[in-house]
């Protein structure tokens, strides 16, 4: 029978469990997603780098993991909070239990917590910090946690980012090309890696891109020396005020080359251009968030995860506000006016969440491909 | 579009299996929302027992046949400028077609609303619906579309067997099947032509297997999509899914497969060009190690790398509001017939606020953070002798479903929603010994148990899943089930222990078991070790908005988020699954309940635990508990909903027909007050050998008889009050295991087999009375007596109330056998105590010169199922009067007095409506044993015409010139007589066995002579039905079960697989018979409201 463990909010709520994955302390942002289906891919998405995440379906584990459903190269969460994970998995691709999975990478996790009152704590006391530790007294748990630096102090972005370029797909990734992928013009897409999740690449490999990953710290010459057809800003974790660095290239890039940017890249973006940003009490978390397309007025179901957005005053001439939340009216996209630019707060590259916005790539595409 | 001002709604007709209590539902949520939207809408049903067919709910409504020629009579009188005709299922949808192909729609300029009826073509036409799919890239299994036998044997051999027949425009998969051999497919096919409305059958290769996956998605004008939920049978392919258990969401899918099947429906549901709800059905590969040959490489397919994806098939499109989409709307809280309707109008999702949260819309897709389990509820309680095995045509009655927040707990509470005998998944057959996995695993209503019974043999999860093709997850979480079970079995009862046993949905009686404890025991330790369960809210988010949903689950969590109720508050026993005897009536009783509490100034509570009725909508009630109604989680909601100085609600149980009576004993037991009538009025109703001191205290005739507890006493009471006799256990309802006894030997069988079962309550033995029938309601409020009618029965006594034919008002009672039933009525009401209401049911012998006897039969102390027949006849608000009497006011108080309510200008015929072409091996032979499913009302001003109407909506109708198959027992001759003479005066070809024959020869009349046994020569009786030379057979049998019922049974279930109506009471081939004289007499179009004007007149 596991250990008996702890999960703690800096404002003191103590929830306790039963300790499952690596048996170590981890502390970080707690946030809650409420899809019901890919918590492997939640897992490895580097956006919830320095978090530790509570799902609120109940029953996680269901279909295992497998050698496919990784979003990167590791586990990004610091934590993982669940109410029940399945020891009995089914799923023919399977190759480990959630569990052996957590224990190999490292990543602690806690079950049989009432992750339906711990959603209903977030909400209305916004994200906190919180820890996670087995076998300890809580209260001096608390003590440290508290005295530990938050999430958003730091830029997490380095962490997650490439260390050196590569071209997709890297050896020993899954990467099938399906569909006419190969009998379509072929575009050089470079991608600026602020934290970037598999599926992206591989829908513009899909699409007919060839992907070059570079480092978040790229600079704008760098990536223009690199002659692309068009540029990705990846999403990626935390705070974006902190990625000067990364606001600078894109200032560079605005403009002289077609720019596509998905969630923290879209805030890069935004930023780039004068707009601000802020932080939501709770972010958006899951797959189920309707976006509306201001222009034709079409709703789509979204996949989200984030914690900031763009600050819909302020924002400069030379963009239009293309897509809008349908529940809170926060910016979900912008649009250049003359700049061919589009950025979306939303992942369409989905994994998980709904197929719905895949179009946005092709969109990107023509938008390559006009220019070319 | 411009927004139609006046639309006409049409609903589903009688309650049938594949088509019950959730187009109430969703008819009813479809009317309030046009209403919202400030539309007129007019409603056309024929069945009664409907909460859509109150006044109040649509704007006009009409109770009558749901036929073409009545709903254009509708149509020129009202003039609507739409129809909504995807909200009243398979029944509304296909009249809706039958209206716009005759023209109907175009004459009077009436626009169908919402999905375009090209979309129903390309959905509901198997041929156009793979032409359709296959323009997009969707699969469909390998199939043909067929219209004659001769083309579909031709298919035989180019799709090998097995081989699934599915027929086009049904539901409940009626008329299909799959065939294993040529015989079989012969029959399926001809079966299937039969059952479908334009003769076309889909012959389909074989997916048995396959997971079983749903998809609920709404669109509206403006091409926005979203799924409101997914739903994965735990039954895979080749049971329907009307019985299938099912989960919600579903369980065993990775994203890519969750996301890939999503991504399908929309798709589909754009290229129909559906606007509204509709249901998609998937085909998914299971695991290569359970099923090899599911995959394309057969049995070679490892767990491996070769395929991305599972291979999947899109099985079929409902493109309307179904069963499944009551089902995703209870599930997730999103309200997918409101939501339809709205769309039907012109709205966009976005523009239809979410009512659940207040601030979103309905543009979104719920988040479930529960898990929910369906698990249909099948009439093999009642009828043992049925083929128990479940496949492609739906058997089930009615469903249950549960809520918690591990799989295992939502199972285990929804088994005890069942409420079968208080059967738990501890339960097994005595005849399960020795090697279980040696057991068949097919489907049947048992198959859960006898899994779990092999499973606690030690089977192994894979070998289970081979042998049932349910998904090794599931196994594996039985197996949890059982682990705990040994725990309990073994280990000292901790609290820890406790505490998992609870979180997996164990019950107190459970537990006890198992730990060898009283439940009480079980109970009070959890109140020592504060082990509650505390009640959590279904939102549509997963609490990331606040919600103001009253709607809530019990669960063993550590956050409570339904603190007690303020204020006054009443607590409503809603009445469960549906099931044979127990009908939408109570829902309909319940939800009026909830209503006239609201009206008396008090919030008002309701437990249910069925998601197909109005009852469990969130906004009918103050608060839903969805819940098992057994005592166990009543308690737990009484506690919930304590005040602090503990003082719990009271709580109406009369209205929840037999499942709320028996809730009132442990309410008494543990001093919970119940308002209305009270236990001590219940029970001396209910137990017969109180209520026999009772009568014969008031000096009220009933049939003579006795409650005994051997065989021996038996005998001897049948012996003194002469054979026959009416033999039946006490504390039932819908007459379980009653039948009427006309010799020792057979009593001693009949008793024997129910002594087994009664669980030392007596056995009781009256004198059969074959005399009229006759039932009351009334209710009342201590001091008074109000009789809104008297309903008088077609057929005598011996065939159960339910499925009588009966008449408002008694037309052949004489004024004093009005006013003897009026006084004792009273009398009953007074002296019982009864607050509140209370069905008596009478049955009168005539005497020499023109004298009768009233003898009483039975009290039921509570709503009867014909309160909603009997309210709308008369008028009179039955419910709310009741509830207002249990709530201590009078009926002077609400401006009615006592008495028999005065005779409103109309006649009023209800005649029951069954499902017997969907249950293989039951006799469909009329009896006190109750057997019909639903119930249609006819309505107007003369009895003639309101018989007509009642016999076409029931579907009955005999039509001219027809032949009829006649074989009669001796005793029925005489009374068959003037049927005959009618059949041969309507231009009647007749047929009949030996003695009928005779009978009917001597009445010179000429008949052909057919052999009753089929080893006895050509023409048979089979014959001539097969052959279809008969339009009704006239079948009364001799005797109780013996021998003699067995050549009958041949004829009716033929009849009853040929769909032609099969009469085996006299008395109900005398009406029928009647109608068809009748037939082009004509009849009023009237709301209802009109005929009791006397507008009919
Ligand atoms: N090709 C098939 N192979 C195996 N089972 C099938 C196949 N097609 C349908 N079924 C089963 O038959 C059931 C009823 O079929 P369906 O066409 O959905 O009937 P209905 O329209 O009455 O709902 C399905 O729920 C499924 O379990
Ligand atoms: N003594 C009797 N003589 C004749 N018929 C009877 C007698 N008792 C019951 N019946 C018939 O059996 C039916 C069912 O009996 P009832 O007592 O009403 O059972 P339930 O509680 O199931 O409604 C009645 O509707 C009536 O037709
Ligand atoms: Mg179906
Ligand atoms: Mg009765």
């Amino acid at each position: 029978m596991a250990e008996r463990a702890y999960l703690i909010l800096e404002d003191g709520s103590v929830y306790e469990g039963r300790g499952f994955g690596a048996p170590v302390a981890a502390s970080g942002e707690v946030v809650f997603n409420t899809s019901m289906t890919g918590y492997q891919e939640a897992l490895t998405d580097p956006s919830y780098a320095g978090q530790l995440l509570a799902m609120t379906y109940p029953i996680q584990g269901n279909y295992g993991t497998n050698s496919r459903d990784d979003e990167s190269g590791r586990v990004q969460v610091n934590g993982f909070v669940v109410r029940e994970h399945c020891t009995a998995p089914s799923q023919r691709l399977m190759t480990a239990t959630l569990h052996d999975y957590l224990l190999e990478r490292g990543v602690p996790a806690i079950s049989g917590i009432d992750t339906r009152a711990l959603t209903r704590r977030l909400r209305s006391a916004g994200v906190m910090m919180g820890c996670l530790v087995q076998d300890e007294d809580p209260a001096e748990a608390l003590a440290r946690l508290l005295a530990a630096p938050r999430y958003g102090v730091s830029d997490l972005v380095p962490s997650v980012s490439a260390e050196r370029p590569f071209a997709w797909p890297p050896a020993g990734v899954y990467a099938p090309v399906d569909g006419d992928a190969d009998s379509r013009p072929r575009h050089r897409i470079v991608l600026l890696d602020l934290g970037v999740k598999y599926n992206i690449m591989r829908s513009l490999r899909r699409l007919g891109c060839d992907v070059m990953a570079m480092p978040a710290t790229t600079d704008a010459e760098t990536v223009l020396s690199l002659n692309p057809d068009g540029v990705v800003l990846s999403p990626g974790p935390g705070d974006p005020v902190l990625l000067d660095y990364a606001v600078a290239t894109v200032k560079g890039l605005i403009g002289r080359t077609p720019i596509m940017g998905i969630c923290l890249g879209h805030q890069v973006a935004a930023l780039a251009l004068g707009a601000r940003t802020f932080k939501l009490k709770f972010g958006h978390r899951g797959a189920n968030h309707p976006v509306k397309d201001v222009a034709s007025g079409r709703v789509q179901i979204t996949a989200q995860n984030h914690g900031y957005a763009v600050d819909s005053d302020g924002l400069p001439a030379s963009v239009d506000v293309s897509h809008v939340h349908l529940n809170d009216g926060t910016v979900e996209g912008l649009r250049g006016r003359e700049a061919p630019l589009l950025t979306i707060q939303y992942h369409s590259e989905a994994a998980p969440g709904p197929l719905d916005n895949m179009y946005l790539f092709e969109r990107f595409v023509e938008m390559v491909g006009a220019k070319a | 579009m411009t927004m139609p001002s006046k639309v006409l709604i049409l609903g589903s007709g009688p309650i049938v299996i594949g088509q019950a209590a959730e187009f109430d539902y969703s008819g009813s949520q479809a009317c309030r929302a046009l209403r919202e939207e400030g539309v007129t809408t007019v409603l056309v049903n024929s069945n009664p027992a409907t909460i859509m067919t109150d006044e109040g709910i649509a704007d006009v409504v009409y109770i009558e046949p749901l036929t073409v020629e009545v709903v254009e009579r509708v149509i020129a009188r009202e003039r609507p400028d739409g129809l909504l005709p995807t909200l009243g299922g398979q029944t509304g949808l296909n009249l809706a077609v039958a209206l716009a192909d005759a023209g109907v729609l175009e004459r009077y300029d009436v626009r169908l609303l919402g999905t375009p009826l090209e979309a129903i073509h390309k959905a509901e036409d198997r041929e156009l619906f793979k032409q359709t799919l296959a323009a997009i890239g969707e699969p469909v299994p390998e199939s043909e579309t067929v219209t004659s036998f001769e083309q579909a044997a031709a298919v035989c051999g180019r799709i090998s067997l097995p081989l699934v027949i599915r027929p086009a425009y049904t539901l409940g998969g009626t008329g299909g099947g799959i065939a294993h051999t040529e015989a079989e497919y012969e029959s399926i096919v001809r079966g299937g032509l039969a059952a479908s409305p334009i003769s076309q059958v889909l012959v389909e290769r074989s997916l048995l297997g396959w997971k079983e996956i749903e998809y609920e998605v709404v669109r509206d004008g403006a091409d926005n999509c979203v799924t409101v939920c997914n739903m994965e049978n735990l039954d895979p392919m080749g049971v329907h899914t009307g019985d299938s258990i099912v989960v919600a969401p579903s369980q065993t899918l990775t994203d890519k497969e969750y996301q890939m099947l999503r991504s399908a429906a929309l798709k589909i549901i754009r290229a129909l060009g559906i606007e509204g709800g509709c249901n998609i059905q998937f085909g998914l590969a299971p695991r290569p190690d359970i099923v090899p040959w599911a995959w394309p490489d057969g049995s070679e397919a490892t767990p491996g790398d070769r395929f991305d994806l599972p291979p999947y098939y899109v099985i079929e499109v409902n493109p309307r509001v179904s069963r499944s989409s009551a089902l995703a709307s209870k599930a997730t809280g999103y309200p997918i017939a409101r939501v339809a309707a709205k769309i039907a109008v012109g709205r966009r999702l976005d523009e239809i606020a979410n009512a659940v949260t207040e601030r979103t819309t309905a543009a979104f897709e719920p988040a479930l953070d529960y898990c929910v389990v369906k698990i249909p509820r099948w009439p093999f309680d009642k009828f043992p002798f049925g083929d128990r095995h479940v496949g492609t045509q739906m058997k089930a009655t009615g469903e249950v479903m549960a809520i918690d927040r591990s799989f295992e707990a939502a199972l285990q509470k929804a088994i005890r929603s069942l409420e079968i005998g208080g059967r738990s998944l501890l339960w097994e057959d005595p005849s399960w010994v020795g090697d279980p996995c040696a057991r068949s695993m097919e489907a049947t209503d048992e198959r859960l148990w006898t899994v779990m019974a092999a499973l606690r043999r030690g089977a192994e999860t894979i070998e289970v899943a081979r042998k049932s093709g349910i998904d090794p997850w599931f196994i594996e979480r039985l197996q949890n089930i059982i682990a705990a079970e040994r725990r309990l079995l073994a280990e000292p009862l901790t609290r820890d222990l406790l505490r998992e046993a609870k979180r997996l949905g164990f019950s107190d009686a459970q537990v006890g078991t198992l730990a060898d404890r009283l439940p009480e025991q079980v109970r009070d330790l959890r109140k020592d070790w504060n082990l509650r369960p505390v009640f959590k809210m279904v939102d549509t988010c997963a609490a990331e908005f606040d919600a103001v949903t009253p709607y809530f689950y019990s669960t063993y969590e550590e956050e409570n988020e339904a603190p007690a109720l303020d204020g006054d508050k009443v607590l409503v026993v809603g009445s469960g699954p549906i099931r044979i005897g127990q009908g939408i009536e109570f829902d309909y009783a319940s939800v009026h309940a909830v209503w006239a509490l609201q009206e008396a100034g008090y919030k008002a509570i309701i437990a249910n635990s069925n998601p197909e009725t109005v009852s469990t909508d969130f906004d009918t009630s103050n608060r839903l508990y969805f819940e098992p109604l057994d005592e166990e989680s009543l308690r737990e909601i009484l506690h919930n909903e304590e005040t602090e100085d503990g003082v719990a609600p009271g709580t109406i149980v009369q209205f929840g027909g037999q499942t709320g009576i028996s809730l009132a004993e442990p309410l008494y037991r543990t001093a919970r007050q119940i308002v209305g009538s009270s236990y001590e009025t219940i029970d001396l109703a209910e137990d017969r050998r109180r209520f026999e001191d009772f009568l014969n205290k008031l000096g009220i005739p009933q049939p003579p008889g006795a409650g005994v507890h051997t065989v021996e006493e038996a005998l001897a009471t049948a012996q003194q009050i002469e054979y026959p006799v009416l033999v039946r256990p006490s504390y039932v309802l819908g007459g379980r295991a009653m039948e009427i006894v006309h010799n020792a030997s057979e009593l001693i069988r009949v008793l024997t087999s129910i002594l087994e079962s009664s669980d030392g309550k007596p056995v009781l033995i009256d004198k059969y009375l074959e005399g009229r029938e006759v039932e009351v309601d009334a209710v009342c409020d201590g001091e008074d007596v109000l009789i809104p009618g008297i309903m008088e029965h077609i057929e005598r006594a011996g065939v159960h109330s339910g499925d009588s034919m009966a008449v408002y008002p008694g037309l052949n009672l004489t004024p004093n056998e009005v006013d003897t039933i009026v006084d004792y009525t009273r009398r009953i009401g007074l002296a019982l105590d009864v607050r509140g209401l209370m069905n008596v049911q009478y049955v009168i012998m005539s005497e020499p010169r023109g004298a009768s006897t009233v003898y009483v039969l039975e009290v039921n102390p509570r709503a009867s199922r014909t309160v909603p027949f009997i309210s709308k006849a008369t008028g009179v608000p039955l419910v709310r009067l009741a509830v207002n009497c249990s709530l201590g006011r009078t009926l002077a108080d609400q401006g009615f007095k006592g008495g028999l309510w005065p005779r409103q200008p109309l006649v009023a015929v209800k005649v029951p409506v069954f499902s017997m072409a969907k249950l293989i091996g039951v006799d469909t032979y009329l009896g006190p044993e109750m057997k019909s499913t639903g119930e249609v009302m006819g309505v107007d001003a003369t009895f003639p015409a309101a018989l007509a109407k009642a016999v076409i909506a029931a579907d009955f109708v005999l039509p001219p010139n027809g032949g009829a198959l006649l074989s009669l027992s001796d005793h029925t001759k005489p009374d068959a007589i003037p049927v005959i003479r009618r059949l041969h005066q309507a231009g009647y070809r007749l047929y009949g066995t030996e003695g009928t024959a005779a009978e009917i020869r001597a009445l010179g009349i000429p008949v052909e002579q057919v052999a009753k046994r089929l080893n006895e020569g050509h023409p048979n009786v089979l014959d001539v039905i097969e052959a279809g030379l008969v339009d009704c057979v006239i079948n009364t049998p001799e005797g109780g079960r013996a021998t003699a019922m067995k050549d009958g049974f041949q004829i009716r279930r033929a009849a009853a697989e040929r769909r032609i109506p099969c009469f085996t009471s006299i008395d109900t081939a005398r009406a029928a018979t009647e109608a068809l004289l009748a037939g082009s007499q004509t009849f009023n179009v009237l709301p209802i409201d009109a005929y009791r004007r006397g507008d009919g007149v």
